[in-house]
Parts: C-alpha cells; structure tokens; sequence
C-alpha cells in the first residue's frame, strides 16, 4: 500500500497567548478526498497555512509521500506537489487569467514563452476537467464562480497533487457548488488528494471519502464518512449535544407592515442592483431572501433601511408612504424599523471602541444615557451590561473592546443593541456570518421568539440552510430581481437553487 | 519662418523642462506600481541634484557626479524602503520626513563646504554633460524643410542624462508588460498576498522597485544640477517631485502616458516662460503666475471628469501583513 499523501504528526502553533494547533496529528491517504470541519476558531485554517507554508509550526513533522518535510514558506509546498485554494483568492484583478496562472511559475525572465505554454497547458485541462474559460479574461470581470475555477488551475499548473481548498463553496450557487464537487470527484479519479475544509455538514457527507474534526485547535475526531451522520459530527465539533433543526412552531401572521413596490436602485456607476423588487412583510412572520452574495440582496437591506435612496419605487410602513425625507436610518428607527447590518465590521460596530459604546451607537441622543448633550459612563456601562448579560455575550464586560470579542459575540452585541428597541420590523443580514455553532443556536431562537412576539422579520442570508430553516416563506433574487416566492415547508434546495440562478421553471 | 523657430525653441525647452517631471514619475510609478507610495521625489531629486554637482566639481566629471546622484537617490530610497516594508511603517511620514531632510542637509552641508549659501561652486567643461549632435543633424537642418529644423532644435543637442530618461520610457513599459519581473511587480502592487501565496518575497519585489525608484530619482536631479543649470542651488527641485505625482495619477500609473503628462506640464512651463512679460491681444500682461499654475489647474480639472477615473494599484501605500 502507498504512504499517505499527507502525514501531520504533532502540529502545535502558538499565536502570542492563543494555542491554535494543539499536538495536532493527521494522516490522509492518496487519491482520497479529506474533510476537516470545525466551528470557526477551531485551527482549521492555521493549521491548512502551516501545511502550505504560510506559517511554520512551533514543533511537529510534515511528511508528504512518506518523506519528512520542512515547509517554510510557500515555495517550498508547491515544490512538493501542494496546491491551495484559499477562501479570499489570492487572484490579482487587474491581470489576465493566463498572467494570474503563471505568477510565480512564469519559466524564464521574458513572459512570451511562458505564456504560451500556459496557454496550451490551460486548454488540456480545460479539456481533462471540463473547467472551460477564456485564457485572456480579467481576471476582476469574472463571477466567483469562475475566479474559484481561476485559483484551482493555477494550482494545477503549478503540478499541485494535494489540493487543499479552505470553504469553497461559501460563494457559489447550489450549482455551481455541485460542479465543483463533481470537479473534485474527477480529480480524486486523477489520483490527486483532496483536502476540503469546510463547515457545512451537508457538503462533508456528500463528497469525502474521511473526515476529521477540530475543536479549539486539536483534533477531537477522524471517521470514515459513510460511518458518521451530521448530529454526530456536529456533537464533535461543538463538544455538546446541538439541535441543527431549528424548532419552529407555525405561526399565524399578522397585517402588512412594512411594504415595497417596484423598487429599482442604480449605483454611482449606472448599474442597476435593483430592479422593480416588491415585497411585503407582515407581522409575525420570517421572509427569507436566498441568493447568491452580490445578486442585489445587499442593495435591497439598504435602501429598506433607509441608507441608500431608491431610484424608483414606493416604500409603505403601517400603510404610510414614505417620502424620501422620512427614510433616513434615525427616523426610520423611530418608527420601529431596526436594521442589522450584514457586515457587522464595517456597519454594525466600531471594532476599536469599547462594548459599551458599541451598544448606545445610533441612539446617543436618549435621554437615558445622559443628560443633554452628555452621555453618562455609568449609565451606559450598566446598560451594556444589561444587554450583555440577557444575550449571553462572553465575557460579560462592557469595557473590553469590540475588537476583542469572538465573531458570535460580536454579533450578539449588534442583537441585543437593535432588539431590545422593541422593533416592529428587523431587517437583519448575515445573522450568522462569521459565528459559531453554538452562537448560531442561539441568534436563530431568538429570531423565532421574536417572530412568535409579532415582529416582521426580513432575513437575508447566503447560508441557504438557514434561510430555510427560519422562514415563513422564501423570496429568491437573481441579478437584482426577485425571481420566484415559495413557501418554507413547499420547496428544497434544488428548486431554491434554480430560482437563485434565474431559471424560470414556469417556461422550463 | 520665425513663427516656426519660435515653435522650435518652446518645443525644445518642452523637452529641457520636462526631463526632472519625467524621470520622478517613472520613478514614482515605479514604486507605486510595487505597492510602496513615494512623495520623497522630492527630496531624492534634490540629495541627488546635491551629490551629483559636489562629485562633478571634486572630480571633473559629469558621469561621476551622475553616479554619486544615483547613489545618494538610492540610499535615501533604501531608507524609504527600511521604512516602509521592513517595519511596516506610515510611508506618507517617512516620505515628508526625507524631503524634509534632504532640504536641511543639502543647504547646511553646501554652506559649510563651501560658503555661498549652500550654492557649490559653477561647474564648466566636461564636469558638466555637454550637449550631444545627433548624426546628420546639420545636414538635415540644411536640405529638409520643417523637420530638419525640428531635428536638429528640438529632438538633437541635448546632454546625455536627456536621452537616458527618455530611452527608461520604453524601457519601464517593456520590463512591466513583458518580463517575469514585471507581472510579479504590478501583482504585489495589486495584491500582495496573491505574491506570497506563490511563493514570491513580496519584500524583495518591492526593495527592487524601491531602488529602481531611486535610481530615476538620482538621474533626475542629477540633470538638474549638472546639466540643466550649472551647479546647485538650494532647494533647486522646486515641487518637481510633487508635480510629477500629478503625472502619475494623470498618467494612470502608466509609462507612455506618463511621458505625455509630463511633456504636456513642461510645454505649460515652456510658455509661462516664453509669455513673461509679452502683451497678449485684449488681455495684457498675463501675470505670470497665473500661467505657472496652470499645470496644477489641469490636473485637478482632467482628474475630474475628463481622462475619467485614475484608479491607483489597490495595495498602494499599504504595508504587507500576513493574515491570520
């Protein structure tokens, strides 16, 4: 029998005070695929970079093929045959698919020849994989489909025998995630090894021949997947017994609320993101929006929430029009419509300010929080930690920094300062983008209750799982257009997933 | 035929004037191309113009002064890169802190070396770079109407450190379109961990390019003090560097275009020149600062709407730190 492809024997990283490989060994024979799932934080990554050079271990041995190894920095991992697939490319946009292939592998100091033989080189795979696409295309006018499609031929023209791919799918349709494994399958027919590092339980028992499971930088489980289920993965990466369905009793709706008609927004730059969206929410109900990021899902939270200006469309809350005066954030959340952003970095928290600034941020003009222009310390501390204390924010101290929290805390500080506002509709976005599973847990019970309590919700999500799981009904968008509605309980993935790339079924 | 000469010579003095702009800004996209922003031209032009006339005057030769501009140029850049790459430092401070240096120091080592307010004494013969004759320049002036005049005013009778910057145009095009060197420099300029991740120093790439930056930044000066004028002159650079950073951006960080930007900012000095004191038609005595500011005027407008957006290389003036 052949030595496994890849060997890891006692990895351990340490990260100033964070341990984030502990004595971490795994074996993975050649020509199979390989899962490693872990809730996010578990070393997964780090211990994929230490693997492809990005860091070197503080102690523990790499065998590739059999032989001992020091990989110290990238070169030396595609030396021996490992190619990576990172979640953030590393593409260059401005440059050419063939000139974003031959980076780094460019043979000889002029380009011309290079080039060419990626060229032809680029074809024969195209051929063998079925990975069609246009050698001379930027590389930035590319969907992530085709860019993902772009990272994993530089890697095989690089010789790669050991691909590594970390979350591939967090960006692709249903369909174009069932051809990248349908990709991986071929490969694996190839003899290559695939390792594929992900978080969504489906995308493991699908398509690996073995998994592993990290939990807090060791490796807690390796079973062979035809002999594992999802609870008993999940048990493994949590630590504890997890509920994966959420539990959700039916619940009756209640009147419109919060209505739009024919929305349409243009960019700065002319594109339209939206076009001609309705939609109404109703209270006590979960509309979910599935898409693939970029579709227009972005756009439609913000001009909902007043921070982009629709170029067309009429806006009703409780019946009123809005007038383009009214839709500023600040009114809008007067008027009970509260707003959890996407991109909880950029929009929900100012990362470098303590938690209990955080939890005052767009309300600093209540009186509560002091008097006139002042704001009171005190005041504002005690009720952070009220908010932190009724979500389960750990640790429970208002004067750590934003920054310092955990993606689950962060997003719970973001929850508790928007719902406790008592809101009547919440537009929340990503609720669980960057959170782990037990946070997750929690967020989804608490968008339920507020549900049950009569709060329209508007759940945008590319976590097409999630949105299933919390809607009432589901909306679908493709290319700025709401391109089909179903009931929760009356649709699957395959139908979401066709709806999310714009195949009218009805003309089908 | 007078409108012609006069023609001649403004175009002539496009060229004379333009040469400073143009080495600073292939020097500037240089280095911003590899992700490392530079407002130091200035001072790199103005340690070079500085060395380049002190080791012309010591030795008597304008090619020795032209090699210690280039090696003065290249060590402030090598400071600028220490700096900036190794320790990941602001580079819009470094680079005010090394045209504030080398203002200081060029004026405080010139006066106390030779004691005319930080002048050096007046080069002459071959301490300075004489003006070349290109071949058949006379015969073409002689036996071909218009371009043989044009040939020989404008194009011929240039010094050497003329033609060099000139030749870098093509040169910079050539290495960034088409060699290996090239597509890795404008990768790390774009997303330098693309670079890493293909097992490329991203730091090494950018030092490359740091140094290329001074080595133009130490031609420029050096034609300033030894074959424009004829000695230096305290702060003799006058914004060139900073004017040529408006050339960048104009030129959207490419070389062709950077040429044109900065023979499109001398010809503008050429005529503020030509126009001092001239009466114009209806208009008077155009006050010649208006005209000096023209070419600021036109960058600002074209930058606003005209030449459409100048977008800079995404990882420009961000030092590289590997994620976790």
């Amino acid at each position: 029998m052949s030595p496994p492809a890849i060997e890891l024997i006692a990895i351990s990283k340490r990260f100033g005070p964070v341990q984030a490989n502990k004595d971490v060994s795994l074996s993975i024979a050649a020509g199979s695929i390989h899962g490693i799932v872990g809730e996010n934080g578990a070393g997964k990554s780090t211990l994929m970079s230490i693997l492809y050079g990005f860091y070197e271990a503080d102690s523990g041995e790499i065998r590739v093929a059999g032989r001992p190894l020091r990989i110290r920095r990238p070169a030396d991992a595609i030396t021996a045959g490992i190619g990576m697939v990172h979640q953030h490319f590393m593409l260059v946009e401005p440059l050419s698919v063939v000139e974003n292939v031959v980076l780094g592998a460019e043979g000889g100091k002029l380009l011309k020849g290079g080039i060419a033989r990626a060229r032809a080189e680029l074809a024969r795979l195209s051929r063998d994989y079925g990975l069609a696409i246009d050698p001379d295309a930027i590389v930035g006018d590319l969907s992530v489909g085709f860019q993902q499609r772009v990272e994993i031929l530089k890697a095989l023209y690089r010789g790669a025998e050991i691909l590594i791919l970390d979350e591939p799918t967090a960006v692709l349709t249903p369909s174009e995630a069932d051809q990248l494994f349908a990709l991986l399958r071929s490969l694996k027919a190839q003899g290559k090894t695939v390792i594929l590092i992900t978080h969504k339980l489906r995308e493991i028992m699908d398509v690996t021949d073995t998994v592993s499971v990290m939990r807090r930088g060791a490796m807690v489980a390796h079973v062979e997947t035809a002999r594992t289920s999802p609870p008993e993965l999940a048990e493994a990466m949590v630590g504890r017994r997890v509920l994966l369905r959420v539990e959700k009793t039916p619940h009756p709706r209640g009147a419109p609320v919060l209505e739009a008609a024919g929305l349409s927004f243009r960019d700065e730059r002319g594109c339209e993101k939206l076009s001609d969206v309705s939609l109404t929410l109703h209270a006590g109900e979960i509309v979910g929006i599935a898409g693939v990021a970029g579709n227009g899902q972005s756009e439609l939270l913000e001009v909902l929430a007043g921070l982009l200006q629709p170029s067309r469309g009429l806006i009703r809350l409780d019946g009123e029009i809005l007038d383009a005066g009214d839709r500023t954030p600040a009114n809008l959340r007067e008027l009970g419509l509260m707003h959890i952003p996407e991109d909880r970095h950029r929009m929900g928290l100012v990362t470098a300010f303590p938690a209990a600034e955080n939890s005052i941020l767009g309300y600093h003009d209540d009186p509560t929080f002091g008097p006139g222009p002042f704001l009171s310390p005190a005041r504002i501390a005690a009720h952070a930690l009220a908010g932190m204390t009724a979500y389960d924010v750990r640790p429970a101290d208002p004067s750590l920094k934003a920054a310092k929290f955990s993606g689950g805390n962060q997003q719970k500080i973001v929850l508790a300062r928007e719902i406790e506002r008592a809101p009547k509709v919440l537009l929340v976005g990503q609720p669980t983008r960057g959170v782990d599973i037990g946070a997750i847990e929690f967020i989804h019970r608490r968008l339920i209750a507020l549900r049950d309590a009569g709060v329209a919700i508007l759940l945008v999500s590319v976590e097409l799982e999630e949105v299933m799981a919390l809607s009432d009904r589901i909306l679908a968008m493709c290319g700025g257009r709401i391109t089909g509605e179903r009931a929760a309980e009356a649709t699957d993935e395959r139908d979401l997933g066709l709806l999310m790339a714009g195949v009218n079924q009805e003309a089908a | 035929m007078d409108w012609l000469t006069t023609i001649a010579v403004i175009l002539d003095s496009t060229i004379r004037l333009s040469i400073p702009l143009l080495c600073a800004a292939l020097a500037g996209l240089w280095s911003e191309r590899s992700g490392v922003v530079d407002i130091g031209l200035e001072g790199k032009m103005l340690v070079a113009a500085f060395a380049s006339a002190v080791a012309a005057f010591v030795t008597g030769s304008a090619w020795a002064g032209l090699g210690a501009g280039i090696l003065a140029s290249v060590l402030l850049s090598l400071v600028h890169g220490f700096a900036a790459i190794t320790w990941r430092g602001n580079q819009i401070v470094s680079g005010v802190a090394i045209n504030m240096l080398a203002a200081g120091v060029t004026v405080v080592l010139g006066n106390a070396w030779y004691g005319q307010g930080g002048r050096t004494p007046p080069l002459e013969g071959a301490a300075r770079f004489g003006d070349l004759t290109l071949p058949f320049a006379r015969a073409m002036r002689e036996h071909v109407p218009v371009l043989g005049l044009l040939y020989d005013e404008v194009i011929s009778g240039h010094g050497a450190p003329v033609y060099l910057a000139i030749l870098a145009v093509p040169i910079t095009a050539f290495v960034l379109k088409r060699t290996r060197f090239g597509l890795r420099l404008r990768a790390v300029g774009e997303n330098p961990a693309a670079v890493d991740t293909a097992g490329i120093s991203v730091a090494g790439l950018r030092y490359g390019a740091v140094v290329i930056c001074g080595v133009l930044c130490g031609l420029g000066g050096t034609y300033l003090a030894v074959s424009q004028s004829a000695g230096f002159l305290p702060q003799m650079t006058a914004g060139k560097g900073f004017i040529a950073l408006a050339a960048v951006i104009f030129a959207n960080w490419r070389p062709w275009p950077a040429l044109g930007a900065c023979q499109l900012f001398g010809l503008l000095d050429a005529i503020a020149i030509r126009l001092q004191g001239v009466l114009l038609p209806g208009i008077g005595q155009v006050p010649v600062q208006a005209i000096q500011a023209l070419p600021y005027l036109l960058t600002v407008i074209l930058l606003a709407g005209f030449i459409g957006k100048a977008v800079p290389p995404k990882a420009s003036g961000l030092p590289y730190v590997k994620e976790r």
